[in-house]
């Protein structure tokens, strides 16, 4: 950050004190351009392509089309009403055929079950009953309904129509409490089944409070590292940078130890009297903020740490000297130019909280888990990376807005240090 | 920068470029389980004498579960998983999708003696495990069911669950007086379902929830909780610690875990041969003996410790009222089940 401010600063200061001629300035913009190409294309491999295929997922939905292309193509002409023509049922039964036992059917069976609970078994014993059937009797409408009833359910069909397209709204809709109906209406998912709104409104509430504790807690230490004695400074520094150093599972459990019912400092307040009964202190929002507070503190600390250590002391001094009173000064001298430090760190620590998912799990209780439980829940343990990835594109999306809404109102140069 | 500086800055990565490429080629095989006391009772049991035996290094990890790992390796075509330790359900999943091998049950060594339940298309069984009611008889003697667990009065103080609705569910019935043959159809119904949230409700603001297998029992020790379901193996590495923790085996709930073969590695014949070697009687013997897991090849059985038989699920007096865990019920109804728990917990 302050390198990106004294880069500016030179430039603009080399363009102010001698305007270089059209073609050294053109040559000189090629080199500049040159210089930055390995680093955007770094930028684009490392960050942008990975990025814009996670988003992708969120909406890709190639597995029905893959393992079952006949029946998809048919529907994609069938209105929706009722049931199938006779070719729909003909043509799953010749995709059930071609894809039996390849893997492909499983990842199709995956995303019907999503539509439709026992999709999988249902297709599993379709794709074994018709390997059986060379000749149909009394046509494919009447041999797969009389396999399983449900392929005479409107239901059954609608779901199968619904995932059959190349792209779906399936997964956004989900990870907003959404679903679509078997006509195509979009309605609230069922009031047991409403779930990622909550999570994020409590994510949010989560790094909001955490953000603004640390502001409370790091703003009057970032004060106290500069204006102190050097050593004594040095030794609160590492204090605060030792977090820092030291594995967060660690840390996390440390906070388990010290917080627990039979743990170090309920043992304390027992032992000394000053409570009866051992206090809940863990495994609630109480020791979710605890541990999220200790973790985060050194990001808030850092950038307003650096920017404090840039005005000079002989500000306050004239403000003092003026007439006045020494909270007058810290409120309209001093803290105005602490603001961009304050911006970025309140930003960073945000952001960096709202993603937490391994220790609300370990400290916080069950109506302590965040957005970011569900992301690694559904993208580790049941591959369902569609969802994953429509939570996580969502969470940005909020960020990003957070993000405008404050550079908009404090200045995306000022929070950055560059301006 | 000059060239010379240039060059001593590449050097080492040049150099750690040669070994790690050096490395992919002499990979040696690799078994995959869940850590914990489990994995040492593995590496007693079967590693070290397997690798003493075949004479080549054997290398250890180990996971918490899931197949996105195991999914990105078979995407990217760098599979360096050879054996995998997979819980039922995830092995059905990863079948289904292609990412396991295929086991061909006519060349199988020990095929006649494997327990025929175990015998998966792309796994073979492990081990039977069961999770239990645990308590410290100390402070709450007297447990004797899943419905004791509901009564607050009697027992006043925390409970342990796992944090997931397969098993918790099905708790929760067994407490409220569900037969285990009954079971799954009930909770095939709407009614069914309903029935068991609406038992936990009972219970839920003094239910803590647990997330790993280890949790459950350092809890337990603790004081955190008072009585838990936990996993009947921790509870009795917990006991060979100096705990006194009873274990209720009536309405146990079993499943075994499997051994696996990630598709595409390229140490097949050698993933094969542990395998074997892992489902042989007397590596099974050692095992059960060092952690007291149902053994699946039947003629260990015979061979384990009289001494140690009561305390294995598999054993004739344990599995009185005992519940399998259906596994094709949850593969249909995971997605849906898991939705409204991680809701109803969130509440």
């Amino acid at each position: 950050m302050t390198r990106m401010a004294s880069t500016t600063e030179t430039m603009a200061g080399t363009s102010a004190l001698a305007p270089p001629s059209l073609s050294s300035r053109a040559k000189a913009r090629m080199v500049s351009v040159l210089l930055i190409a390995p680093l955007v294309l770094f930028l684009t491999l490392v960050f942008v392509l990975p990025l814009g295929g996670m988003l992708f997922h969120a909406v890709e939905n190639g597995e029905v089309g893959g393992a079952l292309p006949g029946v998809a193509a048919e529907m994609r002409g069938w209105t929706g009403e009722g049931l199938p023509p006779e070719a729909a049922y003909a043509a799953l039964a010749r995709d059930l055929k071609a894809a039996y036992g390849e893997p492909r059917l499983g990842e199709a069976s995956r995303r019907l079950n999503y539509e439709r609970a026992g999709y999988r078994a249902l297709l599993a014993k379709t794709a074994r009953a018709v390997r059986a059937i060379d000749r149909p009797q009394a046509g494919w409408t009447a041999e797969l309904t009389a396999i399983d009833a449900r392929w005479g359910e409107p239901a059954t069909w609608a779901a199968l129509r619904r995932a059959s397209p190349s792209l779906t709204p399936y997964y956004l809709l989900t990870a907003l409490d959404l679903r679509m109906d078997d006509g195509g209406a979009i309605l609230r998912a069922p009031a047991e089944e409403r779930i990622y709104i909550d999570t994020l409104g409590r994510t949010l509430w989560i790094g909001f409070v955490t953000t603004l504790l640390c502001l409370v807690l790091g703003f009057p230490l970032a004060h106290a590292l500069v204006s102190l004695p050097r050593g004594f400074a040095s030794v609160l520094m590492v204090c605060v940078l030792l977090p820092f150093w030291t594995s967060l599972l660690v840390r996390t459990s440390a906070w388990i130890v010290v917080l627990q019912k039979e743990g170090v400092l309920n043992g304390l307040l027992t032992r000394l009297g000053i409570v009866d009964a051992p206090l809940e202190l863990v495994f609630n929002r109480f020791g979710l903020y605890v541990a999220m507070v200790h973790i985060l503190l050194p990001f808030m600390i850092l950038p307003i740490l650096s920017v404090m250590k840039g005005i000079s002391p002989s500000y306050m001094r004239a403000s003092a000297s003026l007439g006045a009173h020494p909270a007058v000064g810290f409120l309209k001298v001093y803290l105005p130019m602490t603001l961009p430090g304050v911006g970025a760190g309140c930003l960073m620590t945000f952001i960096i909280g709202v993603g937490y998912y391994i220790t609300p799990s370990l400290v916080g209780g069950a109506r302590d888990q965040m957005t970011s439980y569900f992301i690694a829940y559904y993208a580790n343990t049941t591959i369902n990376w569609g969802l994953s990835s429509a939570l996580g594109a969502i969470l940005l999306a909020c960020i990003m807005l957070l993000y405008a809404t404050v550079g908009r109102l404090i200045g995306v140069g000022r929070i950055a240090g560059i301006q | 920068m000059t060239t010379r500086r240039a060059g001593r800055l590449c050097a080492p990565i040049v150099f750690a470029m040669l070994i790690a490429s050096g490395s992919s080629h002499a990979r040696d095989l690799t078994v995959v389980g869940f850590g914990g006391s489990l994995q040492d009772a593995m590496r007693t049991a079967y590693f070290e004498p397997f690798s003493k035996r075949a004479g080549a290094p054997l290398i250890e990890e180990s996971y918490t579960g899931g197949i996105a790992k195991l999914k990105a390796m078979n995407q990217s075509r760098t599979v360096t998983w050879d054996v995998l330790q997979m819980d039922e359900n995830e092995m059905t999943l990863a079948c289904d999708e292609g990412l396991l091998e295929h086991f061909d049950w006519n060349g199988q060594p020990n095929a006649a003696d494997i327990l025929p339940q175990v015998k998966a298309p792309c796994g073979v069984g492990a081990f039977v495990w069961s999770k239990v009611l645990a308590f410290d008889p100390a402070k709450t003697p007297g447990v004797k069911s899943w419905a004791d667990f509901w009564d607050l009065k009697r027992w006043p103080g925390e409970r342990g669950l796992r944090k997931q609705a397969r098993m918790t569910l099905e708790i929760a019935l067994l407490a409220d007086g569900v037969a285990p043959d009954k079971l799954y159809e009930t909770l095939g119904t709407k009614a069914g379902v309903d029935r068991a949230f609406a038992k936990l409700d009972q219970i839920k603001p003094h239910i803590r929830w647990w997330v790993s297998g280890a949790q459950p029992v350092e809890w337990l020790a603790a004081g955190n909780v008072v009585m838990t379901s936990a996993y009947n193996g921790r509870v009795a590495a917990a006991n060979k610690d100096g705990r006194a923790f009873t274990m209720l085996w009536t309405q146990q709930l079993y499943s075994a875990d499997y051994w696996t073969i990630p598709k595409g590695t390229d140490k097949l014949v050698a993933a094969r041969d542990l395998v074997a070697y892992m489902t042989s009687a007397d590596a099974q013997k050692r095992f059960a003996e060092t952690i007291p897991y149902g053994v699946t090849n039947n003629r260990a059985s015979a061979l384990i410790d009289p001494k140690i038989q009561p305390d294995l699920p598999t054993a004739p007096q344990n599995m009185a009222g005992a519940l399998m865990i259906d596994t094709p019920f949850w593969v249909n109804n995971e997605d849906e089940l898991q939705q409204r728990f991680e809701r109803w917990v969130a509440q």
